[in-house]
């Protein structure tokens, strides 16, 4: 029982220092600020015990002490704010380039997919040294993706995406916990994160029995919902020409400009007319409960690969005549 | 407990005027009220620490083995549930502030006295609707209630312990506006704002939040029942609602509420602390809108329990900096205290050794705070064991040492008998170091990862949890003690004087306990409050004993 008791966490990516860092910080402020207190309460307390003979002497007050132990704690909690809000800047920034994961999260379990179009359940594995930045959602209520070496956690809720990132620093394997409190096995809803040389990875990715890359099945939806008779790849179609879409401004018909992310995309499949693009009319069929988490999120991601420049990946605009079989990407 | 005070004195007074039970449960006087809460308050406070002690031992072993997943999550429910709403809101104010603040002020009775008992009834059938969802179904959705996982998920008794919740919210809003309307309207003549205790400056502070805060969170349950029960799409995102929303209701009241636990708490501490160094409080008006500021900066943070769930980024920021600012009035206020023991004549009886208990607990509650207002640390403890001891440093640590303390400062006057000090003083050390032993672990626990409401855990885990388990137990005994000499004192403890501790206040200057309509006659108020100048220390005579 004793053999294994850590007291300090695991470091294993990039930003797990500098949380250890401010979280140091005030461990050592909080242990100072306790430590003086404790003592002070004892010495006056002892000092200034009751004695016979001994009055106490009535002070009001210092409005130049309360001034002082007023605001200089609040400029430290000033340099506290700005020190933890510049790490949750870094956390929630993704560097542009990263791997995504698609992570569907259900009662008790984890589903894991990678751009390649691995499959993976409970379990996550990653390259040391890349970013990876993961697209979460939940099937059923809210869950939280939680990696402690990695000091990060996301819930992930139904109805939208939320998102995280790592760069994972140490190979290794690492807790994967659900953090919010999500029914019956909860504490059961755990798996781990395998962090492995760049070339290990390789192996693992080429090892498995992927079937198409992600974008590639969300193409084989696409054709299959017949998406493609109105989202043709030239000015034409009744719907939007999808190509460059993600990552650019999108003009509504109620005049507002929004930026075309995950989470738009998603609302733009499961419920067309919340966010008309202007121009178009509120013609394409609601596909809420029609399609599962799995088969949205490959939709997303074969939408995000309809890139103009990239000619030969699976969203390549020549490829949408129907009844083509989707191809293989390459890399 | 009416006819063990009985035989204690002849001369009448609010406890052996009327005997029986109608006397009880249709009195309208604040004393008695006091009481009938301060038995059903203790009631559900050994409920709640006894879903606790399962809970520990639950956790002694990494695997789930005790009990089933299911009723392990059933226990944390429960024991949130009946602590949070049963135990910590009513704790200070519906006990020592329904029995001191007419008193304190030099009235005859609160405002409203039927409201009064009226909040009470409300209490108790929110109780009793709570006890029985917990008997026939129980309830497993964390006290937290969460969408979706309340309103489409769970299998348990959510619309019954929800209304349940929503009654007894009632009895918060009842007490809240009769305390301010006192306030306001029944000082006795001489007393103005600027001399009232500290305590009344703390209750006023808790009723405005009660006033303000409860509503909400009464609409959310209802909304809550609602979605369940009429499947109507608020919070559930398959029927077009938002789950956020609910937590952004949720923790609107849920927030304040932590200040609703700790407000009263210091304003205990505030008396016991000037009474025990025989001092005026250092910096009376600082200690005072102190209060006010944490109430009202309170209502503006409420979503830092939030920085994971999927909000904006500059939301983030703007509530992690806000409670940062709420933390300064707490400082201000440990401040102060530390600084009204200097020069003072500092005894330490029983209930200067709970609020010296409060202060350090409080101090680690509100630092631990800072770490959790850092949002990049706050992501990695969120949902963690950290939080879990944060909260109870504050709610346990703060709010019932600050409860207990008053206990015992107050006894003599509400029972007219003196409880053992040497057991006083014991059990006020069980306490302390219980609670720390039990708390303490958790922070580490939390650092390391390990999530909170977790039935079965790693194995790394263990040794921390074994230390918390072992110091719940201690903390058990530490709870148990003063219930047992409380109840002795009752009809073996020595006769209490009409102001054993020779303490300032309109309290203590009518006789103990008070009779039914408090004073004789209206005092007339000349001093200051703390006056102790002209209050001298009695001998150590009988806090030596």
């Amino acid at each position: 029982m004793f053999d294994n008791f850590p007291l300090w966490p695991v470091r294993a990516s990039t930003t797990a220092g500098s949380v250890d860092a401010l979280y140091i910080f005030l461990v050592l402020l909080s242990a100072f600020m306790s430590v003086a207190i404790f003592i002070m309460i004892t010495i006056f307390a002892l000092r200034y015990r009751r004695r016979a003979g001994r009055e106490a002497e009535q002070i009001d007050g210092s409005n130049v002490l309360e001034f002082t132990w007023s605001i200089v704690p609040l400029a430290i909690f000033m340099v506290i704010f700005v020190w933890g809000a510049r790490i949750f800047f870094l956390e929630r920034t993704p560097p542009r380039g990263a791997a995504e994961i698609y992570v569907v999260a259900k009662q008790w379990m984890w589903k894991l997919q990678h751009e390649e179009g691995q499959r993976e359940i409970n379990e996550l594995h990653v390259p040391v040294g890349r970013d990876v930045r993961m697209i979460m959602t939940s099937q059923d209520v809210i869950h939280s993706f939680y990696v402690p070496a990695f000091r990060i956690k996301q819930d992930v809720i139904p109805g939208r995406y939320t998102t995280a990132w790592f760069r994972a620093t140490r190979p290794g394997t690492y807790h994967l916990f659900c953090a919010e409190y999500c029914g019956t096995q909860h504490s059961g809803m755990i798996g781990q994160v395998v962090v492995m040389e760049p070339a290990q990875y390789q192996a693992w990715l080429t090892g498995g029995a992927a079937s198409g890359s992600m974008a590639a099945n969300g193409q084989s939806m696409f054709l299959q919902l017949g998406c493609n008779t109105c989202h043709r790849f030239d000015t034409q179609g009744r719907g939007p020409d999808l190509v460059g879409l993600f990552g650019n401004k999108v003009q509504l018909e109620d005049g507002r400009t929004i930026a075309a992310d995950e989470n738009y995309i998603r609302e733009s499949i499961l419920n067309p007319s919340a966010k008309l693009v202007s121009g178009f009319k509120p013609i394409m069929p609601v596909f809420q409960g029609l399609v599962s988490e799995e088969q949205l999120t490959a939709l997303v991601a074969y939408v995000k690969s309809l890139t103009p420049q990239a000619s030969g990946a699976a969203g390549s605009p020549s490829l949408i005549s129907p009844g083509k079989q989707p191809q293989e990407p390459k890399e | 407990m009416a006819t063990a005070v009985s035989i204690a004195a002849e001369r009448e007074h609010y406890l052996n005027k009327e005997y029986g039970i109608r006397s009880w449960l249709l009195t309208t006087d604040h004393k008695r009220i006091a009481l009938l809460y301060l038995a059903s308050i203790t009631f559900f406070f050994f409920i709640g620490g006894f879903f606790a002690l399962l809970i520990r031992l639950e956790l002694l072993t990494p695997a789930g083995d005790l009990v089933q997943a299911d009723t392990y999550n059933k226990l944390f429910t429960m024991h949130g549930v009946i602590m949070v709403f049963f135990f910590l809101i009513p704790a200070v104010p519906a006990v020592l502030g329904n029995f001191l603040v007419p008193l304190m002020i030099g009235a005859r009775d609160l405002a409203f006295p039927k409201i009064n008992l009226l909040s009470w009834y409300c209490y108790i059938a929110g109780g009793i609707l709570v006890l029985h969802a917990m008997l026939t179904g129980g309830l497993d959705t964390g006290w937290t209630f969460y969408t979706p996982f309340s309103t489409a998920f769970s299998n348990t008794a959510v619309v019954e312990a929800g209304l349940g919740v929503f009654i007894n919210g009632f009895s918060s809003i009842l007490t809240g506006l009769n305390f301010i309307v006192t306030i306001h309207r029944m000082r006795a003549p001489g007393l103005t704002w600027s001399r009232l205790p500290l305590f009344l400056w703390s209750h006023y502070a808790t009723s405005v939040i009660m006033l303000l805060g409860t509503p909400v969170i009464a609409i959310t349950l209802v909304l809550v029942v609602l979605e369940r029960a009429f499947h109507l799409g608020i919070f559930d995102p398959t029927r077009g609602g938002d789950p956020l929303l609910f937590q952004h209701l949720f923790w609107f009241y849920s927030h304040p509420a932590v200040y609703i636990m700790i407000l009263p708490s210091m304003g205990v501490v505030s008396e016991i602390v000037t009474c025990f160094s025989r001092k005026r409080v250092f910096g009376y008006y600082f200690v005072a809108m102190a209060s006010i500021g944490i109430a009202v900066i309170g209502f503006f943070v409420w979503a830092h329990h939030m920085f994971v769930a999927g909000m904006s980024l500059y939301a983030a920021l703007i509530f992690s900096i806000l409670s940062y600012l709420v933390a300064v009035p707490s400082a201000i206020k440990v401040f102060n205290w530390t600084a009204t023991l200097y020069k003072g004549s500092v005894s330490f009886s029983t209930p200067m050794l709970y609020a010296f208990g409060f202060i350090g607990l409080f101090t680690m509650g509100g630092l631990t705070g800072l770490f959790l207002a850092a949002l990049g640390i706050d992501v990695h403890v969120t949902d963690t064991y950290f939080v879990v001891a944060h909260f109870h440093y504050i709610m346990v640590g703060g709010t019932v040492m600050g409860y207990l303390g008053g206990m015992h400062y107050w006894w003599p006057k509400i029972s007219g008998r003196l409880y053992p000090e040497s057991w006083g003083r014991l059990a006020a050390l069980i306490v302390f170091l219980g609670f720390n032993l039990t708390f303490f672990p958790q922070f580490i626990l939390g650092y390391l990862g390990m999530p909170r409401r977790y039935w079965q855990y790693p194995p790394e885990f263990q040794v921390l949890n074994v230390l918390s388990t072992a110091g719940s137990t201690i903390l058990a005994v530490g709870y148990l003690l003063p219930m047992v000499y409380f109840l002795w004192s009752m009809r073996y403890g020595k006769l209490a004087d009409d102001n054993p501790w020779n303490a300032a206040g309109l309290e203590w200057k009518t006789t103990s306990p008070p009779p039914t309509f408090n004073f004789e006659e209206t005092p007339v108020v000349t001093w200051e409050a703390y006056n102790y100048n002209e209050l001298p220390a009695l001998e150590e005579v009988r806090v030596e004993r």
